[in-house]
């Protein structure tokens, strides 16, 4: 009798070990995510500021985190950071530092270019109403610089998503690590699991990037009424 | 200077302000006396625009003083936030926040930068844009107005700061001619109540129904001060005549 492989998913604990690697990958992004924009934000901020050193480092910062590849980042960190330092971190750790990190630097330069495409007399009639500084970017700038950075704000957290899927070469067992070795160990017994296991997580991916992109239409529609 | 009161609020004493070394206002001094209505006139680039902006502390000067309510404004610790509460200013380009409701926008001062009661500010909003004819529209947002409607919200804004002078810098230039009016009409209104203002404008029968004086100003430079009937039919200096014929057909 031919073995579906289909089977191989729901063969012993394999479903709910695939749901466990899906929390993990959900888990470093969920968290990445959420440090890279309050991060970003505040590098946003800084970039539009006239202060030479601050805007040099800044400008280092993101063309490292895009330059460099991620994969060599969480090499960097997982096995540069951690002898040189003589500190431990597991590879979810490193996993959620990289992240946060590459995220930060590009959400940076996502709210910076959503801060300077907002035209000069919005400031200026803000601060005519007699606005401080602080109380301009609060309820002027950034409300308005937030609806602006919204498409380029869920495309950088789906490609986080995707990325994570590079964390399994730091040890980290995420939903694909499982899927493999779910394939290999009934590579005998069902022969065409690979196409199942890989579409299935094909399946689970479109299951937590696709409800970010329907969020993001939502709040366009709202916010363009 | 019929039926004003004397009080100086406003005092301009020979500003000087340059961009890149090149000078735009070459020593501007003038007077602004409480209920008075101050119109500014000239040809595109003569400075009008930028002396508003000085007198609101958006653009910083290299030499003079400002004077108002016998407070100079151009120490270094000038209060800017607070004097622009009560200079208010409205502009050439409709600058209403997008992402706030007509009623936010007017309130967003009120609320947060004078820290006034809710109600009482809800009230004076409700009142002013009643005088506008736009009460109806409170809840709309700014791209759901017409131009005309925009610039009246805007003069409702800087209206509930209760400032003591309200600059007017070009408010109808980018309207369409047939919205003109009612954005005039509004103004003309405040006049009657007594509202300081300083207004850059190009409409000249506006400027003349308008203002107890003109000031007429060339390449940074004031060049005639006069009451409107003087200024329009027997101006003083060859400039103005000439900027006065350009409006002739």
């Amino acid at each position: 009798m031919q073995n579906l492989g289909i089977n191989a998913i729901f063969q012993g604990r394999n479903f709910q070990r695939l749901f466990e690697g899906l929390l993990i990958t959900m888990e470093i992004s969920f968290v990445s995510i959420v440090i890279a924009t309050l991060l970003g934000i505040l590098i946003g901020l800084s970039r539009t500021t006239k202060n030479k050193p601050l805007l040099l480092i800044n400008r280092l910062y993101l063309e490292f985190f895009r330059i460099i590849p991620t994969l060599v980042w969480l090499f960097v960190f997982y096995f540069g950071v951690t002898t040189a330092l003589n500190v431990d971190l597991s590879g979810l750790s490193v996993a959620i530092i990289v992240f946060s990190l590459w995220g930060a630097a590009e959400m940076g330069d996502i709210v910076r270019g959503a801060l300077q495409s907002l035209p000069q007399h919005q400031t200026e009639s803000g601060m005519a109403l007699g606005l401080n500084h602080w109380q301009l970017y609060l309820y002027v700038l950034i409300p308005q610089a937030v609806r602006r950075t919204l498409p380029g704000t869920i495309n950088l957290a789906t490609r986080m998503i995707k990325t994570t899927s590079l964390v399994v070469l730091i040890g980290v067992i995420d939903v694909v690590k499982i899927g493999q070795q779910i394939i290999e160990t009934s590579r005998f017994e069902f022969p065409t699991a690979s196409f199942w296991v890989y579409g299935f997580i094909f399946v689970l991916y479109f299951i937590i990037c696709y409800p970010l992109s329907i969020l993001s239409d939502k709040l366009e529609m709202k916010w363009n009424n | 200077m019929k039926n004003k009161n004397d009080i100086t609020l406003l005092k301009i004493s020979d500003l000087h302000k340059e961009f890149d070394h090149k000078e735009i206002l070459k020593g501007v001094s003038f007077e602004l006396h409480r209920g008075e209505v101050l119109v500014i006139l000239g040809p595109s680039g003569c400075g009008k625009s930028t002396l508003l902006r000085c007198i609101n502390g958006l653009e910083k000067i290299q030499a003079g003083d400002i004077i108002f309510n016998d407070a100079s404004l151009t120490q270094d610790n000038t209060n800017w936030p607070d004097i622009r509460g009560k200079i208010g200013m409205v502009f050439q380009n409709y600058d209403l926040f997008p992402h706030m409701t007509v009623i936010d926008n007017i309130l967003l001062g009120p609320l947060k930068v004078q820290k006034r009661e809710k109600n009482e500010a809800l009230e004076q909003a409700e009142d002013l844009l009643a005088r506008v004819g736009l009460l109806d529209r409170k809840d709309a947002f700014p791209r759901q107005l017409s131009g005309g409607q925009k610039q009246r919200i805007a003069i409702v804004r800087a209206l509930c700061m209760n400032p003591e002078i309200i600059l007017f810098d070009e408010v109808t230039a980018s309207l369409d001619p047939e919205v003109v009016r009612e954005v005039l009409d509004v103004i003309l209104g405040l006049a009657k109540q007594g509202m300081t203002m300083v207004i850059v404008t190009h409409e000249m029968g506006f400027a003349r129904s308008v203002a107890d004086r003109i000031i007429f100003m060339d390449e940074g430079n004031i060049c005639e001060i006069a009451e409107p009937d003087v200024f329009f039919t027997n101006p003083q200096t060859e400039r103005a005549q000439h900027f006065l014929n350009i409006f002739q057909y």
